[in-house]
């Protein structure tokens, strides 16, 4: 399974985000809602996605962020992003010092080769990023639409 | 005909941290498809997954169109005490199921 | 003179089961992860729901378990001919329990079916067959078809291994069926899948049920022959 960093600094200031379509800045505003604009340090979070998926109506993810989840030094929530996906949102994991592990994983739907982006939200106010790379293909022998 | 299920130890040490599989039968349906006359599917999603262990909130999953049907969720928790985890799916019109597992914890 | 026949086949369709692969084989890791995980594979939520379905609608009335039954569909009814398990169950529920059939393809059929399948998982697909709905399933396998003018074969026998739109295309064995697919993000019957295949070679999509499709269900079990069954599989 891959994981492929990539910097991602936002900050209050910083809206200049390269327009790569109305999905890409949906998805800025997405993050913004969820960290206020402090800034995404790269690092202690770890996304595992297959790098080519089998079928992106499902595809395996695992996000673990390293965490000593004490009361007093945990992870408290977990969200996920899409870069291309008609919205933004994935899922939003609200953890704490009762998960023991900072470990979740799910199976989540791609609409195209793309990012997704992991942020993890630690108990000290901090955010922390990955991000991993999945290419999206069309499967052979369909079937017709539903019916109206 | 909804179902879920569950998969965790049914005994575990004080402290021991355990995972927790969850799956549920829903088509999560994303609001995102349109028929072949072009009319829109309305969406019906899961939206919330909330686990409780003796009543307090452990983990919580608030779910988008983006996660998969028949959604697999699995989560890790610290064995506490014994007692009973109640696990609760709910979402689009009025989507309500709740499954519950004991732990015997020494 | 027909039973040595029936050897023949037999012991050919077991010599060539060394190049013969499961499209289990051509998965990729994470997909072979899902189907081989209990509470992971999709699909087991249909089982389940079929396990309900069996003890309301009475079938533990007569039947016991129904351990190596999927082996050996479609098989021949006396009365009404080749048959396959979603047509053989519709008959037990009209002819012997008066209730009505099940639509093909319904939650409640393929729940239905899965849980019967399910009960034959990893036990040798077992038909032996000779005649002419063999001979029929074969020449609909073999034959070209549809406005893009490809057989069966021309994708699983000649190109079975090469990639097609991102997945693997397989040799075509139903070693899983009723499967979870992907696609479908649900559980289907091999019929729903030949019935993507026809609609993929742009040729004329034959209904559920139709001699025609039930015969080329025949052919490609008892070309799986000696294939262990995964019902329910995973498949892209």
């Amino acid at each position: 399974m891959m994981n492929r960093r990539r910097f991602l600094v936002l900050t209050a200031a910083t809206l200049a985000a390269p327009r790569l379509g109305a999905s890409a800045d949906e998805m800025q505003a997405a993050i913004r809602k969820v960290t206020g604009g402090a800034p995404l340090n790269p690092g202690r979070v770890t996304l595992e996605l297959p790098p080519l998926s089998e079928n992106g109506h499902v595809v395996p993810m695992r996000v673990a962020v390293a965490s000593p989840m004490t009361p007093g030094d945990h992870v408290r929530a977990i969200h996920v992003f899409t870069e291309k996906n008609p919205q933004p949102n994935v899922a939003g994991f609200r953890l704490g010092p009762r998960a023991g592990r900072a470990v979740v994983q799910t199976r989540v739907r791609l609409a195209d080769t793309q990012s997704v982006i992991a942020i993890a939200e630690m108990s000290d106010g901090s955010f922390w990023t990955a991000s991993a790379h999945v290419v999206v293909t069309l499967a052979a022998c369909l079937e017709e639409l539903p019916g109206s | 005909m909804t179902s879920a299920r569950i998969s965790m130890p049914s005994q575990a040490r004080r402290g021991e941290v355990i995972e927790v599989r969850t799956i549920v039968s829903h088509q999560m349906e994303t609001g995102f498809r349109r028929t072949e006359r072009g009319t829109a599917i309305a969406r019906d999603i899961i939206q919330l997954f909330v686990c409780t262990y003796n009543g307090v909130e452990v983990f919580r999953a608030e779910l988008h169109p983006a996660i998969a049907a028949n959604p697999y969720i699995a989560f890790s928790t610290v064995a506490t005490e014994s007692g009973t985890l109640e696990f609760r799916w709910s979402g689009d019109n009025g989507f309500a199921l709740t499954e519950t597992a004991t732990l015997q914890v020494a | 003179m027909k039973f040595a026949a029936l050897i023949v086949v037999f012991l050919a369709a077991a010599a060539a089961a060394d190049e013969r692969r499961s499209g289990y084989d051509y998965m990729r890791a994470e997909t072979r992860a899902m189907q081989d995980d209990e509470l992971a594979n999709p699909g087991m939520l249909a089982v389940m729901e079929g396990e309900g379905l069996w003890r309301r609608s009475g079938c533990a009335g007569c039947h016991q378990d129904m351990k190596g039954v999927a082996t050996r569909y479609p098989s021949f009814d006396p009365g009404k001919g080749l048959l396959n398990l979603e047509q053989r169950i519709n008959l037990c529920r009209t002819e012997r329990q008066q209730a009505p059939a099940l639509a093909y393809e319904s939650r409640e059929l393929v729940a239905l079916t899965a849980f019967v399948a399910s009960q034959s998982r990893g036990q040798p697909i077992q038909i032996f067959a000779h005649g002419e709905s063999l001979e029929r399933g074969k020449a609909t396998f073999y034959r070209r078809q549809g406005q893009v003018n490809l057989a069966c074969a021309s994708c699983h026998e000649h190109n079975a291994g090469k990639r097609l739109a991102g997945n693997a295309i397989p040799q075509a064995h139903p070693t899983g069926y009723p499967l979870y697919r992907l696609e479908w993000q649900a559980v289907g019957s091999l019929q729903r899948r030949l019935r993507n295949c026809l609609a993929g070679i742009r040729a004329e999509a034959l209904t559920y049920g139709a001699p025609e499709l039930v015969e080329l269900e025949f052919f490609l079990m008892w070309r799986a022959n000696g294939m262990r069954l995964e019902t329910p599989a995973v498949r892209p």
